[in-house]
């Protein structure tokens, strides 16, 4: 217990300490919602299809949920480089629990992050439809966050250094996010694009936070719910086993 | 209780072997430290000392041989050999985001030194390296030499029976490297604490160690005490010593990805 709580509170007060980063990292969701929102919105309402920030911005929450998570997993290379993975490993307690005290302190950070992005929506107009259901909400925001801290934590094990990020934003974080369906409904699709959106774990989260805060979904909760706890789980498992063997 | 306690043997190594790909970096290595003795352990670069300390640690699987440290092996019998020993790194361990007093802490916890003596403990050791002034100071605003007097405080935090000290007073001026040493005699004699080091600097080395063991190639030339390593080469001093059984050659190392990115940060001047 006393391992996980240090590796957590580590994360977390790491966070905390760079005001700069977490202002820094609401540009990008502030302009999608801005640019998106207003810049779609007339077209959107032609189509019949509503207030686009309405839909929109759980996509957007989600979308700082993601890049959070994913961050502060891959900051796991900055440790190894600055060599204070090495002190960690060598330390009379099972990886696992090194692991996935990092796992729910990125979590909580990046959980923290989509809370910021939910209550800067409130301010352009966003409105939640049913308030009972916003704890519905927070568990997706919270399992998205495990689920891609976990991923980060899985690829930072496999690398050496930082040369191969920007390969992984451009190749997995970002396809990640365009592909599911934060930006554009999930209804009417060509074939094989619908098919793309519905292998991404993404979707499910942004799907459940959607239905959750405006009541509008493709799938149902409880389907969200299963697939984004099972993918969570799987790669949990496999960031904590290639964490184990990691040669610090 | 093996055999290898009994004779009052703390670490001890027989036939060592570490091979990556084709390349042989230790190579049959044996020695053993006794309870309570310094250890001096030098090569020139690029021998296997590091990759020696690494395998000692558990953070290397040997390829082939057997090691004993305290009684456990590092191979089978990780977290009992981990309790068993602090280590400072050739490279800086600590997160320089956090404080002095927050490194001990995280350390503290991991090592799970009890709650009620931990903050006692703490304060000891820091005030012992002349750093409880700083101790609420971010570690990115210290010097090389503060750092290392942190690490050398946070390896002794859970009071281990061997202190591992990889090229621990590299870059620090002589008045950091007396007190940092002064320190650790101090409380090896205390404590009966066995000390394994290696470094570049002779000098020191005749100073502390009680026994010295030379590698190169991967492989160990001479062992002895001071005396015994200059009767054997006929030389006055270690560093002639040293000079005489590994000759002039200047070696090159093997640098991985982290270290080439270590290498770079070095550069821009990230630390």
């Amino acid at each position: 217990m006393g391992t996980i709580y240090i590796l957590w509170l580590r994360q977390v007060k790491k966070y905390f300490r760079t005001p700069s980063r977490i202002i820094g990292s609401l540009g990008q969701p502030l302009l999608f919602l801005l640019v998106f929102g207003f810049g779609f919105g007339s077209i959107y309402k032609q189509a019949g299809q509503g207030d686009y920030i309405q839909f929109l911005a759980p996509g957007i929450i989600m979308m700082s949920v993601l890049f959070t998570a994913v961050f502060s997993g891959i900051d796991l290379i900055w440790d190894r480089q600055f060599g204070f993975l090495k002190e960690t490993m060598v330390a009379p307690v099972p990886r696992w629990r090194i692991m996935f005290g990092k796992t729910l302190g990125g979590a909580t950070v990046a959980s923290f992050q989509g809370v910021i992005v939910f209550i800067m929506s409130l301010f352009i107009g966003f409105k939640v439809d049913n308030l009972l259901m916003l704890p519905m909400a927070a568990i997706f925001v919270f399992l998205i966050a495990m689920l891609f801290t976990s991923l980060g934590i899985a690829i930072a094990s496999k690398l050496e250094d930082m040369q191969g990020f920007q390969l992984i934003m451009n190749f997995l974080v970002m396809p990640i996010f365009f592909l599911s369906g934060a930006l554009f409904p999930l209804e009417g699709l060509p074939r094989a694009l619908a098919l793309i959106t519905r292998l991404d774990p993404l979707t499910y989260g942004v799907d459940g936070i959607r239905e959750s805060l405006i009541g509008i979904g493709t799938f149902g909760i409880a389907t969200d719910l299963l697939v984004v706890v099972v993918i969570a789980v799987i790669l949990l498992g496999i960031g904590s086993y290639l964490f184990e063997r990691i040669q610090a | 209780m093996n055999l290898s306690q009994q004779n009052g043997d703390i670490i001890s190594v027989s036939g060592l072997t570490k091979k990556f790909k084709d390349f042989v970096a230790v190579d049959d290595i044996s020695f053993s430290v006794k309870k309570g003795e310094i250890f001096a352990f030098l090569g020139p670069n690029g021998a296997g000392k590091s990759t020696t300390i690494q395998m000692l640690t558990t953070l290397l699987k040997p390829t082939d041989g057997k090691v004993m440290i305290n009684g456990n092996d590092p191979a089978k019998n990780k977290d009992a050999v981990r309790k068993s020993f602090g280590i400072v790194f050739q490279d800086p361990s600590l997160d320089s985001d956090l404080t002095a007093l927050e490194n001990m802490q995280y350390h503290a916890v991991l090592y799970k030194v009890p709650k009620e003596i931990r903050g006692k403990r703490i304060e000891e050791l820091l005030r012992f390296v002349e750093l409880w002034d700083r101790k609420n100071d971010m570690v990115k605003t210290f010097s090389g030499g503060m750092k290392r007097r942190l690490e050398v405080a946070r390896g002794l935090l859970h009071h281990p029976r061997i202190m591992f000290l990889d090229e621990p007073t590299l870059g620090l001026d002589p008045q950091t490297r007396n007190h940092i040493w002064s320190y650790l005699k101090d409380i090896s004699e205390k404590e009966n604490m066995t000390v394994f080091f290696t470094t570049h600097y002779m000098a020191e080395a005749e100073k502390v160690a009680d026994r010295i063991a030379i590698i190169d190639h991967g492989k160990i030339v001479a062992m002895g005490s001071l005396a015994e390593l200059e009767n054997q080469t006929k030389t006055s001093s270690l560093e002639e010593a040293f000079i005489a059984i590994t000759g002039n050659t200047i070696r090159e190392e093997q640098v991985n990805g982290v270290g080439r990115m270590r290498a770079m940060q070095r550069l821009w001047g990230r630390r």
